[in-house]
């Protein structure tokens, strides 16, 4: 409707505001960890809208359930999980999806994985075994992630503790939050986007706020790790479904 | 557990209703999956107003689509499953009634971000 849509809009016909009408490119951030961690604070404390909840069915194989039949197969398992969005620009709009931890997930996670630019594994340091398993699926899934310690308390062990405890490479981040604080949620975030700049091999401009201007100006300080046609043959990939 | 093993109600949402004659009615039976690959952050858009007759889940789709609404919004506000929201999304786009904007990082692949991507979304962040 880009043609014939003005500024007005015929109003939300719910309570959620509406994505500019430029919204073209959706992206995702998974926040993955165990029942009751914090994932649906840490989503709603940097989300424009209130967590949204929804539900999807598939079956073991990670099929879509899309029929009758598929929905009452003993096979199939429904799953809810929740989500919030971040408006970056005109163009892109950010999606962060709180998903559930447990094993019997992992075909969900896969499918919302899929795509996703990466994901933070919340931790509750009073049960750190519900995360092995989340870590261990990204890692094969080969997702990049960071973890993050969510305190629900004056934390009794060292983040070096916390990395011992979970066998986690020395690169891959491991911060302190506090998922109900939006700027602390939001460094969350930060954190795992400066490291997918590393793993890219490039370094994010400072944060000065000037950062687009002096990137541009100084071709010395934006290194290009890609070819430059990297994201033009990425596309061209992208296309075949 | 009354026929619909593993499809809870979810508390809190208003007008969430799993009742399988619902889904049946709501797709019509039907099974195959369209053609059309929906992630759960494609943006649909609406390119026609709803008309007389329509089904009523195809109204309110058009309705809400006035603006890019994500599938996973979409299924959210009509308290249906991703799923069945994604055939009738399938149906629409198939008549020509939305249009899809697809995201630009590559749903099935595991790779990293082009530096683009992840300067917007440092510089989104940032300003939170
Ligand atoms: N004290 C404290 N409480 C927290 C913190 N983060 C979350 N909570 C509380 O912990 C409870 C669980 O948080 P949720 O965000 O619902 O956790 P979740 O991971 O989404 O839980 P499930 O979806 O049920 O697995 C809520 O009552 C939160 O208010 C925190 O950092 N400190
Ligand atoms: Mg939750």
């Amino acid at each position: 409707m880009d043609s014939n849509s003005s500024d007005t809009h015929h109003g939300s016909p719910r309570g959620v505001a509406p994505l500019r009408s430029t919204a073209e490119n959706g992206l995702k951030i998974v926040v993955v960890g165990g029942f009751g961690v914090g994932k649906t604070t840490l989503v709603g404390a940097v989300s424009e809208i209130r967590p949204l909840n929804t539900e999807e069915t598939m079956t073991k194989a990670g099929e879509h359930v899309d029929d009758l039949s598929g929905i009452q197969d003993k096979r199939s398992t429904t799953v809810a999980f929740d989500f919030g969005r971040i408006t970056l620009n005109d163009r892109n709009v950010l999606y962060l999806f709180g998903a559930p931890g447990q094993e019997r997930f992992w075909f969900l996670w896969d499918r919302l994985f899929s795509g996703a630019l990466g994901a933070v594994v919340l931790v509750d340091t009073r049960r750190l075994e519900e995360s092995w398993y989340a870590i261990d699926r990204l890692e094969h899934h080969g997702t990049p992630f960071i973890v993050a310690r969510n305190n629900f308390a004056e934390p009794e062990h060292t983040l070096q503790e916390v990395r011992e405890a979970l066998d986690l490479p020395d690169e891959v981040p491991l911060v302190d939050c506090d998922a109900r604080d939006r700027e602390s949620s939001k460094q969350v975030l930060i954190e795992l986007v400066r490291y997918l700049y590393r793993l890219a091999g490039a370094e994010p401009a400072p944060a000065t706020g000037a950062a687009d201007r002096a990137g541009a100006a100084d071709p010395a300080r934006t290194p290009v790790p890609f070819p430059a046609d990297f994201s033009a043959e990425f596309r061209l990939e992208e296309s075949t479904p | 557990m009354t026929g619909l093993p593993g499809l809870p109600g979810l508390p809190g949402l208003p007008g969430r209703d799993d009742d399988p004659d619902r889904l049946y009615t709501v797709t019509r039976g039907r099974s195959r999956p369209p053609e059309h690959a929906f992630d759960l952050v494609t943006l649909i858009v609406s390119e026609q107003e709803p008309t007389p007759g329509m089904q009523s889940e195809h109204v309110r789709i058009l309705q809400l689509c006035r603006t890019p609404t994500a599938v996973v919004e979409i299924a959210a506000e009509l308290a249906l499953p991703v799923s069945i929201v994604k055939i009738l999304l399938g149906d629409l786009l198939e008549a020509h009634r939305i249009t899809a904007r697809h995201p630009r990082f590559a749903p099935t692949k595991a790779r990293l971000p082009d530096l683009d991507t992840l300067k917007q979304v440092l510089h989104g962040l940032q300003q939170l």
